[in-house]
């Protein structure tokens, strides 16, 4: 297959940034998104060229690092997967691709198709754990989860912090990805111990780092990579709205 | 001369860890504030001892390559984490899990680490279990288990095929609470590019801003590296594209013995290769060995496809040779019968190089949604990947690198030979021996980060006064002048090949060579062919752009340098060790019936390797190990 490439190039974070047309001739069905570019970079290495930069690491879908749209959406065109993922066999000989980073005001580009994220880490700093040292815990079948509970929780736990959610969303919300934390937490018994201050902390770290609210557009449920569900959102915002009216604050963590 | 002192503690093997953390001088609580501790790498050893040490009160630093320390590859570990828990009551114990290891790694382990690895690897899943990672449950509400290779025991916990990810951000979440503590601080998208020895003790590192492109100087009274495995070095690999062996390279180079590099896993159930347009090899979790069936025709050749061949004509080959562990034996010997199957012409699918794990029985016996429920996520990341499905026709895999048993060497502490230098995880040699059990690794990383480095670590600092943390003395300035210079002669490659051209030859040659079977003549070729390969990069590599800011090209090309020097060392030790031992299989020493055969009387050692500087040979120094509580015996699983 013959492509025509429109990638996103900025030199850094201050750069205004262009669109940038490239031909990559010989791709492969079989290949990755990402290999394909790959096989560019090293075109343009060998024409003595600086590469085009973009983040990755696993190449499996996992750990989170990928974060680049095609055409517009993040992750490309598909159910359930991430950038890395996504094989050129979905593609038509001769189509033009934009390709570009997750777009939000909390992501600043660092170059090219990389960004920083590390905004996100903020939110888990505020309560994204349960407050347990290493050493203090009892035997593992001491508390049962019910079947239901630990498949409920996993479902919530899959999120790899990509960033989709927040890039697809009109709002630049990262709902999604916050209440995904808490949804996991409050689906287990080791975790409901701190609900109330985990869901007031989160959410105000939240809305501290700048991203916008949910209008139940639903953008971010589609483009997630581990099919996290809106209901998420919605069971954040009841214990939100609970846990502000009888939670006293500032009790969080003592220690 | 190095003497290597293992320092393992007196008594007999199940009291000695006890003893020791009863010796082990501490450091008190409001003294523990005065110290800062290094530590490189956020994966399962490193987030779970960075968490553990800042809740002790220690100051931690934590540097990794990511934008977010959430991200190391242990994220990717399918399958699960062993312990010994008995919970599924088929007569688990400490012993059973200390001997199937120990046997596991084809006895090339030291007996009181990995006796202490099964001890502590209880608590591991009860802290787990605690910080909420969602765990397999039964309708009970009590943790589920299933078996692994190189066990006849059911003694893995899972949570579906996302186990590592679980465990990690289990991990990464401690951490993260000790960051709003302020007791850690986070330094992400750092590469460490030089170790800083004061004195003879680690006294701090270099680092690379992979932003800015900065060196930044960071003192510290410990470093730890938690830094990983070399299995790219093999350029095709499971690991992540990121993972390197340039740190504990870079420590070696230092003065930190490099510990059997040899010792390499070739793991079984991998998604064949397809061409060379490739990054990477995905994995398939091991545990789809529980169910599936690995097979290939019996007849070369045969192109019908596979649900076409009759049960009388195919072979199921594990089950057939090992009739007691079937489809379940260890991971090397699971690899090299699918080499030999293949070697014979058997190989299925276009390129003829892969077999068939196959489900139809198990879908039939047990349904599709239990079957669901256990490897969904498997089954899904395989059709994604080859757009088959596996629930109507069976996967194709073939062995690929996957982990590396070798590392730097530790003593019972996990102290390097630099003291106040600690290495933690795949990135010490310490108890897998010549081969790792699957699920063994997870198992490992945590117990040294939770459950070993915390104490041992206070061990060392209690009889060390806290450093000025001065990054101005003049072994730092001397790091920094030795990284400036490297790098620039990196950023001044302007040749017309990729870095990554000369990774994907010296890797080719490695599978060839230094692979799944290695003998005296490819080992020697190999070692005629890497320093060519090697001037060859220096003239011919083209980076382009500079030094400043990010350079991910420059980045590669620095890692690259390190697995062409580092190649030398693997294939080294390769060919020192005459023997066949787990994953190191020396076509010279085999049994009658083709299996590992080990040579006790001369190679049951720990090879440990000193730098004398490049271009001069590296010295071997030999840890020998005693086996106190077990005999050794030739591993059968048959």
């Amino acid at each position: 297959m013959k492509l025509t490439l429109r990638v996103w190039r900025q030199k850094d974070s201050r750069d205004r940034g262009h669109f940038e047309t490239y031909a990559v001739a010989d791709v492969i069905p079989e290949m990755s998104f990402l290999e394909m570019l790959d096989k560019l970079n090293e075109d343009l290495v060998r024409r003595g060229e600086d590469a085009i930069a973009f983040d990755s690491d696993c190449r499996e879908g996992i750990c989170g690092t990928c974060c680049i749209a095609v055409n517009g959406r993040a992750h490309g065109r598909q159910h359930g997967g991430t950038i890395c993922e996504l094989r050129m066999r979905v593609f038509r000989d001769g189509e033009t691709i934009t390709v570009e980073p997750f777009r939000a005001r909390p992501f600043p580009v660092v170059r090219d198709l990389m960004i920083d994220r590390s905004i996100l880490d903020t939110i888990i700093q505020a309560g994204g754990y349960v407050s347990v040292n290493t050493g203090a815990a009892p035997d593992a079948n001491t508390i049962p989860v019910t079947k239901d509970d630990a498949e409920r929780a996993m479902d919530a736990a899959q999120c790899i912090g990509c960033g989709a959610c927040v890039a697809a969303c009109p709002n630049a919300a990262a709902m999604l990805f916050t209440s995904a934390k808490i949804g996991h937490f409050a689906a287990l018994p080791q975790g409901r111990v701190e609900w109330r201050y985990r869901v007031l902390e989160m959410v105000e770290a939240m809305e501290r780092a700048g991203f916008g609210n949910c209008s139940n557009h639903g953008e971010c449920q589609a483009a997630c990579p581990k099919e996290i569900k809106l209901t998420n959102i919605a069971q954040m915002n009841r214990q939100f709205i609970f846990s502000s009216v009888f939670t006293k604050r500032g009790s969080a963590e003592a220690s | 001369m190095i003497a290597l002192d293992a320092k393992i503690p007196d008594g007999p093997l199940p009291e000695k860890w006890e003893r020791h953390r009863g010796r082990l001088k501490l450091v008190s609580p409001g003294h523990k504030r005065k110290y800062h501790v290094i530590i490189v790498g956020t994966g399962l050893a490193g987030a779970s001892a960075a968490a553990s040490l800042a809740e002790l009160g220690y100051n931690v630093s934590v540097f990794c390559l990511h934008d977010s320390p959430r991200r190391a590859h242990s994220i990717a570990a399918q399958g699960g984490i062993n312990a010994a828990k008995n919970y599924a009551n088929d007569s688990d114990n400490i012993f059973r899990l200390f001997y199937d290891t120990i046997k596991g790694g084809d006895y090339r382990s030291r007996e009181a680490n990995v006796f202490r690895l099964a001890q502590v690897s209880a608590a591991i899943i009860d802290q787990c279990a605690a910080q909420g990672v969602p765990f397999a449950r039964d309708y009970g509400g009590m943790l589920v288990t299933r078996s692994f290779g190189g066990a006849q025991v059911s003694r893995t916990f899972y949570a579906r095929g996302q186990t590592g990810q679980q465990l990690l951000l289990g991990a990464y979440g401690a951490l993260m609470r000790q960051v709003k503590a302020g007791r850690a601080k986070i330094f992400p998208r750092r590469e460490m590019v030089d170790l800083v020895v004061t004195e003879g003790r680690a006294g701090g590192i270099v680092v690379r801003n992979l932003v800015t492109g900065t060196l930044e100087s960071y003192a510290g009274d410990a470093v730890v590296l938690a830094t990983g495995g070399y299995a790219n070095v093999f350029f095709l690999s499971t690991n992540a594209l990121g993972s390197n062996v340039s740190a504990i390279w870079r420590a070696h180079q230092r003065g930190a013995l490099f510990a059997n590099p040899a010792f390499t896993q070739i793991h079984p159930t991998c998604i064949p290769h397809s061409g060379d347009f490739q990054a990477k090899l995905v994995l398939m979790s091991e545990s789809l060995r529980n169910d599936g069936r690995v097979w290939v025709p019996r007849q070369p050749g045969d192109k019908r496809v596979p649900n076409e061949i009759p049960e009388a004509e195919r072979s199921y080959f594990l089950e057939e040779r090992y009739p007691r562990f079937g489809n379940l034996v260890p991971r090397d010997v699971a690899s090299r019968n699918a080499k030999a199957v293949i070697d014979r012409g058997l190989g299925v699918g276009q390129t003829g190089v892969a077999v068939y794990l196959d489900f139809a029985e198990a879908l039939a016996r047990e349904g599709r949604q239990v079957i669901t429920e256990r490897y969904g996520n498997l089954f899904d990341m395989y059709s994604k990947i080859t757009a088959e499905d596996p629930y109507q026709t069976p996967m194709r895999i073939y062995p690929a690198p996957h982990y590396t048993m070798g590392g730097l060497w530790v003593d019972y502490n996990l102290m390097t030979t630099i003291r106040g230098l600690f290495a933690i995880g795949e990135a010490n040699f310490s108890d897998h021996g010549a081969n790792r059990l699957g699920a063994s690794a997870l198992m490992q990383g945590l117990a040294d980060g939770y459950f070993v480095l915390p104490y041992t670590l206070g061990g060392y600092l209690a009889e060390v006064a806290p450093a000025a943390l001065v990054t101005t003395g003049p072994d730092f300035a001397a790091a920094i002048a030795h990284a400036e210079g490297r790098l620039g002669k990196l950023a001044a490659l302007r040749g017309q090949r990729p870095p990554q051209d000369f990774h994907r030859e010296l890797g080719k040659l490695l599978w060839n060579n230094c692979g799944m079977s290695r003998n005296e003549t490819g080992l020697r070729e190999a070692l005629g062919r890497i320093p060519e390969l090697r001037a060859a990069f220096w003239r011919d590599a083209g980076v382009p752009g500079t030094s400043a800011g990010c350079n991910q090209v420059l980045e590669r090309a620095g890692r690259v340098s390190d697995y062409l020097e580092f190649a030398e060392l693997m294939v080294l030790d390769a060919l020192e060790r005459k023997e066949s031992c787990g994953g190191h299989f020396r076509e010279e020493s085999q049994t009658d019936e083709g299996e590992a055969l080990r040579d006790d009387a001369n190679f049951c050692y720990v090879a440990a390797w000193e730098h004398k500087g490049m271009g001069r040979t590296p010295v071997l120094h030999r840890e020998r190990l005693a086996f106190e509580s077990l005999l050794l015996s030739q591993r059968s699983y048959k």
